[in-house]
Formats: C-alpha cells, structure tokens, sequence
C-alpha cells in the first residue's frame, strides 16, 4: 500500500459550516466507498475559513492566506491506497470535486540507506 | 523485455538496469557456451532474475517496507490467466500514456522504453536539447515510481478517458517511423511495425472504438505504399511516381473495410478521416484521377475536428489539384506566417513545387534551397536537392 496526502480545495474562503445539507450527505457516504475501493482514510482534518488564515513571509506577519486565490485549501486527508489508479479513483469521488478539486500527492519516504 | 523486467522490478530505472547487465551476461556466456535456441527468451529469463536479486536485497535493506515485492508477486500469479490484453507492451503504453503524466512526457517515455528510441533521437524529435529531454523522462520516471503508477491496462470503464493519449502517441511513433526524422533510411520499419501492431492489440481490447478502426486504418493504408516510396537508389518518390500496382493490396483492402467501419458507427474523429484521406488515394487508379474534391472536403472536416496548420497545409496541396497551384499557394503563404511552422521543411517544399507548376523556377529554387536547410532525411534530402538541380536547369535554358 502507498500513501497519499488528498489536499481538498473549495472556493473561498472554504467555511465548514457553510456546507450544503447535500454536501454533508455526500461526505457521510464518502468512507465507505473509500473501503469499498480498496483504500483507507488514515486520517483527515476539515480547516477554518481562509479568512482566519495568518502567513509568515520572513519576518512579515500578514493576514489571509499564504497564496491569494479563488479556491484555497479547505482540509486534507491522509489516503492508503495499492496504488495511483485506485488513488485516484477514490479522489474523484469526492464531493470537492464538484465546485472546487483535490490534489494527489504521495507522501515523501525517505530512502532507506 | 524491458516491459517483463519492469514487471517484476516495479522501477523503471532498476529494470533498465538489470536489462543491460543481462547483455553484458549474454556476452561472456555466449562466448564460452554459444548462443542459445531462444536468445531473447533467455535475454528475458536474465535480466528477470536480476530484478528478481535486486529486489531480494532491497528487501533486506527495506524490511520496513516490502511495498515494492508485494504488487510484481501478485501480478506474476495473475498473468496466466483472466488478462484480457496478455501483452507486456500494451500495459507499458497504458503506463507511459498515464494521465497523471503530462503529454510530451507521455511520448517521450512510449518512445523511450517501448520502442527503445535514444533518448538524442527522441529530443532532435521535439526539437530540444538531449539534456532537456534526458531530465524529463527521468522526472516522468520518478513520477511514476513516487506516485505508483501502476504497470496495467486500464479497466474498461478507464479506457475511454485514456484513449487519446494512447492514440497520440502511436501515431506519432508511426510517424517517426514512416518518415525517420534523421538518418541515412526514409522508413524505419521496427518503429512502423511496432506501431501497427499495437493499434490491433487496442482493437482488441476496444472493437467498438471508431477512432482505434481509424487510426489502424489510417496505419495500413499509409504503410501499404512503403515499397514504392523509395526507388531502387533509394531516392523517395512523391505519390504522383509511386507505382500504384506495387501497394500492399492485403492492407489496403483491410484498410477500407476498417474506414467504413468506423464511418458506419457515425461518430467520425480524427483518424477516421485521415484514414478516409488515405483511402481516396488507396482506390484512385492514378494521381491526376484522384477524386480530389472529396479529398479537399474530408480535410474541411478534419480541420473542424484538428485545427492544426500541418492539416491546413496538406489541405492546401489538395486544394491545388482542384484549383490549380496559384489557388493553393496564397493558402500556403498565408500559412508561412504562422510560429508553429517556421522550421517545418514540408512548408517551404510544398511552397516550392507549387512555384515550379506555376512556372517560377527562380522563385521555386529559393523555396528548395529554404527547404534543404531545415531537412534532416537523407532521402527527403536527396529528393529536394534532385528537384532544385531540375529548376535550376529550367531557369538557365
């Protein structure tokens, strides 16, 4: 099995409680089509509004977001999959993907020797 | 070979590797035992069971993470049976042609590790540097190593959605073989039959997909002139001198068959019509008695569907047996402006017969000399110098 990070992008500035009741349906049903596919959430985590968001650049503390954009990271998740196809596979079907996307990225390990 | 070994590696990079120490093996051992029955079978066997040692040993190194040994095994056992496309090679193309990669890498790695086109040759291809091409198909290959890409035909639901990218890329590999970029030889027929023969492996796997009948259509009925495209001395000969009763008749006429398949499904792409293009010119009894109105009407099409300046300029030649080169050559200049065709040497040669019909031979040697410049061919080198020896002799009587 590999891992993934899932990032999850929604429009701006991406506030849970903003969700739709539909939305809400969709991610309850998420998990088991995550295991029905072959893979397994390990762990995942839904963010603040991006309006809550405070960057470092340096020394300079600003407020918002550390790269303005129409769509910002809404959470992430941590995915174990055999392998890409399935990955994404299971990407595409989350409900983020229908007004905002996802990005696969697999996690780094480091080499052995 | 090289799709086996990567099989049981699960790395590109290692089954490279462990495919060229087998040549080094099959060197000593040959000399003291002789060469096998089955050389590329035991050249396979080889460089198998060295990616077999790699793994072994990395398994010691890596005990915390057997991920690597654990899909090649599953696999292996998998092979004999339910496999619907039991070809190492169709699998690498899906591999290659992964959508999570981007396109020129798609082609780069197709070529690079299906066909075993160098890694130089490749780059004269795009246009880059050998450095440049060399860091992209590592990176593509660190891609799908990182990432798990995994080495399989996509399922059927898949297939669809990567299609395009497999087509693109066999035609291009086509291309590189029906007209080789570089080199002494027009024609390198390892690359054009490894091309066909991938086309009806997806035609397999995919009956109802008009644009696979299309693109192997489009394969055979191009390929069906290659005896005539040269002459004895090698020289090439434009269709208008090909002898037309030396075409393959067999391919031709699986061909055609294949066209109006895919016409008959109503949903016509790309291929298709340049395969119907390929086909006027199959049934034609002669150049000059080709239905060239049908021909200028199916690249109308094809434009609709591919607007690229290449077709609009093999439309153009078309255009200039219907109404006459004078017609054809304001498209041809119009088309001069455009970037994507600075360097393509075809422009400048096609410019220059439809000056030498007009009567221009001083203008029609500028255009040949233009054109000599940016070919690479030996043999389309030779056709053009021949041509501009001709227009030259014209313009001193």
């Amino acid at each position: 099995m590999a891992q993934y990070a899932v990032l999850v992008y929604s429009p701006a500035p991406a506030d849970p409680m903003d969700l739709t009741p539909d939305y809400v349906a969709l991610l309850e049903r998420y998990g088991d089509q995550v295991a029905e596919l072959g893979g397994q959430i390990l762990t995942g985590f839904a963010l603040q509004p991006s309006t809550t968001a405070t960057a470092i650049r340096g020394d300079v503390v600003t407020d918002g977001p550390f790269i303005e954009a129409k769509e910002v990271v809404a959470g992430f998740f941590i995915l174990e999959a055999p392998d890409l196809d399935v990955a994404l596979k299971i990407a595409k079907l989350n409900p983020a993907t229908i007004d905002g996307g996802v990005e696969v990225r697999p996690l780094f390990q480091p080499p052995a020797e | 070979m090289l799709a086996a070994t990567a099989r049981v590696a699960g790395d590109l990079d290692v089954a490279e590797e462990c495919v060229q120490d087998a040549y080094v093996a099959a060197l000593a051992a040959w000399a003291r035992d002789g060469v096998p029955d089955k050389p590329g079978a035991w050249l396979t066997a080889t460089a198998k069971r060295k990616a077999l040692d790699v793994l072994r040993r990395e398994k010691v190194f890596r005990s915390k993470m057997p991920l690597l040994v654990e899909p090649a095994e599953a696999e292996m056992v998998e092979e004999p049976g339910g496999d619907p496309v039991p070809d190492d090679r169709l699998r690498l193309v899906f591999t290659c042609c992964h959508p999570a990669l981007a396109r020129e890498a798609q082609v780069a790695l197709t070529l690079r590790l299906v066909c075993g086109v160098a890694t130089g040759d490749i780059a004269r291809a795009f246009l880059v540097t050998e450095t440049t091409m060399a860091a992209r198909v590592t990176r593509a290959k660190k891609k799908i190593a990182a990432a798990r890409i995994p080495y399989r035909v996509p399922e059927a639901a898949e297939l669809p959605e990567r299609l395009d990218a497999v087509l693109t890329v066999i035609h291009l590999l086509f291309t590189a073989g029906h007209t080789a970029p570089t080199g002494a030889d027009l024609v390198r027929a390892d690359l054009v039959d490894r091309a066909v023969h991938l086309t009806r492996m997806l035609l397999a796997l995919m009956p109802d997909e008009p644009e696979v009948r299309g693109l192997l259509a489009l394969l055979l009925l191009t390929d069906a002139r290659r005896a005539t495209r040269t002459d004895a001395a090698g020289r090439l000969l434009v269709l208008e001198e090909q002898d037309r009763s030396r075409w393959d008749r067999a391919a031709m006429a699986e061909g055609n068959q294949l066209v109006l398949g895919a016409f008959r499904t109503g949903r016509v792409g790309r291929y298709a019509l340049q395969a119907a293009i390929a086909s006027l010119h199959a049934v034609a009894p002669s150049y000059a008695a080709t239905d060239w109105p049908q021909v200028v009407r199916l690249y109308d099409e094809l434009l609709k569907r591919w607007p690229s300046p290449v077709v609009a300029l093999n439309r153009a030649v078309a255009v200039s047996m219907v109404d006459g080169p004078a017609a054809a050559l304001a498209e041809v200049d119009a088309l001069a402006a455009d970037p994507h065709l600075a360097g393509y040497h075809y422009l400048p040669a096609i410019r220059a017969d439809l000056l030498r019909r007009l009567d221009r031979p001083a203008e029609a040697a500028d255009a040949y000399r233009e054109a000599l410049k940016l070919v690479d061919n030996d043999a389309e080198r030779a056709f053009l110098t021949t041509r501009l020896t001709e227009v030259g002799a014209t313009h001193r009587s």
